[in-house]
């Protein structure tokens, strides 16, 4: 759990935006941090520039004797203003202030500097304020005539000590936005794993052969209960097409069996040796024929499948529907009329649409095909096409028809619906039709025609637009 | 007939060998693309027998290239795929004509038959607007069908029938090549629906006439030809 709370990408978010928030936060601090040192300090030098102003005027007006008297009156009260004053002549001996000793020349005292009052007594006069030991200082120094010195400068003490508590303020307030950044990620990271875990418990079990376990939902309709119902459609979509596909093997195995069982004892009978040439003949023949109607089946299986994996257009042409009808009702009307049936097209309008010619008229020939198969003679069958509201194309039959609640089971892969199932036929035919229709957008439609059947492929208006589209993407691709 | 298979499935082949030859044909066969190129470059062969799968250089390849050279023997493509634009992509490369998988060899026999006459058969056919066989004769332009010096009178489609069958005489023609060549449709009806036609069409070019025109060959189809005489 902790390298994956580690390996997430939440987290990994969380972690991301917290080092972003805290360095735009260090750079304000430490901007702020320095503009307030800045400040005072500067304080500081203007406090020195205003002292040194004031000396050098009592300086001029009352010479020496008058400056060290006012310094040795400042340093008395320098105790609570925290000033250093340093008078010595040329030779560098002490004359006034509160410190004793010159301390290190700095390389241009006039421009200010700054220096340490070490801890030690000769530094020190018994003046010397309250400070005792290493004490920062910054300070300014000025000729006198007689190249006497004079130090002005002032403990910075209490300056560094606010901004000590500055600064540790501001780490410290780091710091906590640190750790509150790394506890919500921490927080939002575990919440959002826990929900996923969820999603991927679900689908380890469904890996592990569960196909019925579904992904609760909150029931709040959030992102992941978005995701959850998606995932559950889809798995509901996969088991309804491995239910199907199990059903057609099923079929497929149950359907094969007797065919190949008849051709096994066939050819059983065949090797006999009291078969004669002519009767080995006749088996052979008929073994042929056998042999055809399996390979019928495949092919049929084969195309269904292929006209069901694919959305190919390229072979599509612009065709008449009821040039289509038409020529299906001349291919089969000799075939009809041998059984007394009346085959005849109707419908007047020109109804172009644009689909596989070859595939349609399979599809509009296996119709018509079952059609003469299940009407009684002196039946009529009708070809008719409309193209209000929809292009149509109907075959219309008064044979015994379908029962409303078998239909959907008639557009099933090998359902015959007639009980003998010895009929001619594979029970793929409306598979077919079915697989063509949905090819062409189009609906496969099973109504009662009062007696009979009515079955309607009915496409739809905009599918000229679709194919153009379809085009269109296509010579984008290209 | 000189007839070439390029087949690398040697099982397939070595039947279809056997049936031509037995059939009266010369064959000879090649097991890849290259070779078959190669054979069918160097030699006249009346038709190629190609499949659209081979190693080293696939059907496709090979009967364009023929094709690019100005080789005009018919080509028979074989094939698994069936998908229609499988086919039109075959006959786009060159080909004839185009059987998928798994085939009666009757069918293969008929289309290949039909392939090789064509080239000769075609260049005087097209010119002529009369076809006559024995005393059969029609007339393209006038639609008018005689036999025997008496008019027959056709629909439209069984003159079509008829028409496609005199353009081959003594060839067979199967069920699936009538569809095709009648309808322009490629599929299998379940029924027979050809047979009917047939029957109808042999109601009146035959009828009444002692010797019978056009015969059903077993298992394969039909054939416009003198009685029992072999193609």
């Amino acid at each position: 759990m902790r390298t994956r709370l580690l390996k997430s990408s939440t987290f990994r978010l969380t972690l991301a935006f917290s080092g972003v928030f805290t360095i735009s936060a260090l750079t304000l601090m430490a901007f702020l941090y320095m503009a307030g040192t800045r400040a005072l300090e500067r304080q500081v030098w203007e406090t020195i520039d205003a002292e040194i102003k004031g000396l050098r005027e009592q300086y001029s007006q009352s010479g020496l004797p008058g400056l060290i008297r006012t310094i040795d009156e400042r340093s008395e009260a320098a105790r609570e203003r925290r000033s250093v004053y340093l008078l010595v002549d040329r030779t560098g001996r002490k004359l006034a202030g509160n410190l004793e000793l010159w301390p290190v020349r700095a390389e241009n005292e006039t421009d200010g500097f700054r220096f340490t009052l070490p801890d030690s007594p000769e530094m020190s006069s018994p003046q010397s304020p309250v400070f005792g030991a290493d004490r920062p200082v910054l300070a300014r120094a000025f000729l006198l005539q007689g190249n006497a010195r004079l130090l002005v400068g002032r403990d910075i003490q209490d300056q560094i000590a606010s901004q000590l508590v500055l600064r540790n303020a501001i780490l410290l307030g780091i710091l906590i936005m640190i750790v509150l950044g790394v506890v919500a990620g921490y927080v939002v990271s575990r919440w959002m794993l826990s929900r996923l875990e969820r999603v991927n418990r679900t689908t380890r079990q469904i890996m592990a052969g569960d196909l019925g376990r579904r992904i609760d939902t909150n029931g709040v309709g959030d992102e992941f209960d978005e995701l959850a119902g998606n995932v559950n459609d889809m798995l509901e979509r996969i088991e309804s097409l491995l239910t199907g596909m199990r059903q057609v093997t099923d079929n497929i195995a149950h359907d094969l069996r007797t065919p190949l069982h008849r051709l096994r004892s066939r050819i059983e009978v065949a090797l006999m040796q009291n078969t004669n040439v002519m009767e080995s003949r006749q088996l052979l023949d008929e073994t042929i024929r056998e042999v055809d109607g399996l390979i019928e089946t495949f092919n049929a299986l084969l195309r269904i499948a292929r006209l069901e994996a694919g959305d190919r257009h390229s072979d599509w042409e612009p065709l008449d529907l009821g040039e289509l009808a038409r020529d299906v009702v001349e291919l089969y009307e000799p075939l009809a009329e041998d059984r007394s049936i009346t085959l005849r097209y109707q419908g007047n309008a020109q109804a172009r649409t644009n689909g596989n010619r070859q595939l349609l008229a399979q599809a509009v020939a296996n119709l018509t095909d079952n059609a003469i198969k299940y009407t009684q003679e002196r039946g009529e069958i009708i070809i008719s096409v409309d193209i209000r509201p929809e292009p149509t194309i109907t075959v219309l039959d008064n044979g015994p028809g379908i029962p409303r609640e078998l239909r959907d089971k008639a557009l099933e892969r090998f359902v015959r619906l007639a009980p003998e199932r010895s009929g001619p036929g594979n029970g793929l035919g409306l598979s077919l039709v079915q697989a063509v229709a949905r090819l062409h957008d189009a609906r496969l439609e099973l109504h009662d025609n009062n007696p009979g059947l009515a079955v309607t492929i009915r496409f739809s208006n905009d599918r000229h637009q679709t194919t153009s589209s379809i085009n269109k993407a296509a010579a984008r691709a290209a | 007939m000189r007839i070439l298979i390029v087949e690398d499935d040697r099982d397939a082949a070595s039947y279809i060998v056997k049936g031509l030859k037995e059939s009266g044909h010369a064959v000879d066969v090649a097991y890849d693309g290259k070779d078959g190129l190669f054979m069918a470059a160097s030699d006249d062969y009346d038709t190629l027998v190609v499949d659209r799968m081979l190693p080293g250089m696939d059907g496709l390849k090979v009967v364009q290239t023929l094709r690019a050279t100005g080789n005009r023997t018919p080509v028979l493509f074989l094939s698994a795929l069936g998908e229609v634009d499988d086919r039109v992509r075959g006959l786009r490369a060159g080909g004839d004509d185009y059987l998928v998988k798994p085939y009666a060899f009757s069918e293969l026999l008929a289309r290949v038959e039909a392939l090789g006459r064509r080239r000769v058969s075609d260049a005087t056919d097209v010119r002529d607007t009369v076809l006559t066989y024995a005393d059969l004769s029609i007339d393209l332009l006038s639609r008018a069908v005689s036999r025997a010096g008496r008019e027959i009178d056709l629909q439209p489609r069984e003159f079509k029938i008829l028409e496609v069958l005199l353009r081959h005489p003594g060839q067979v023609m199967t069920r699936t090549m009538l569809l095709e060549k009648v309808w322009d449709y490629r599929f299998d009806p379940q029924t027979n629906v050809i047979d009917v036609h047939i029957s109808r069409l042999r109601q009146k070019v035959d009828r009444g006439f002692e010797q019978p025109l056009i015969h059903t060959i077993r298992g394969a189809g039909y054939s416009l030809r003198l009685a029992d005489k072999a193609p």
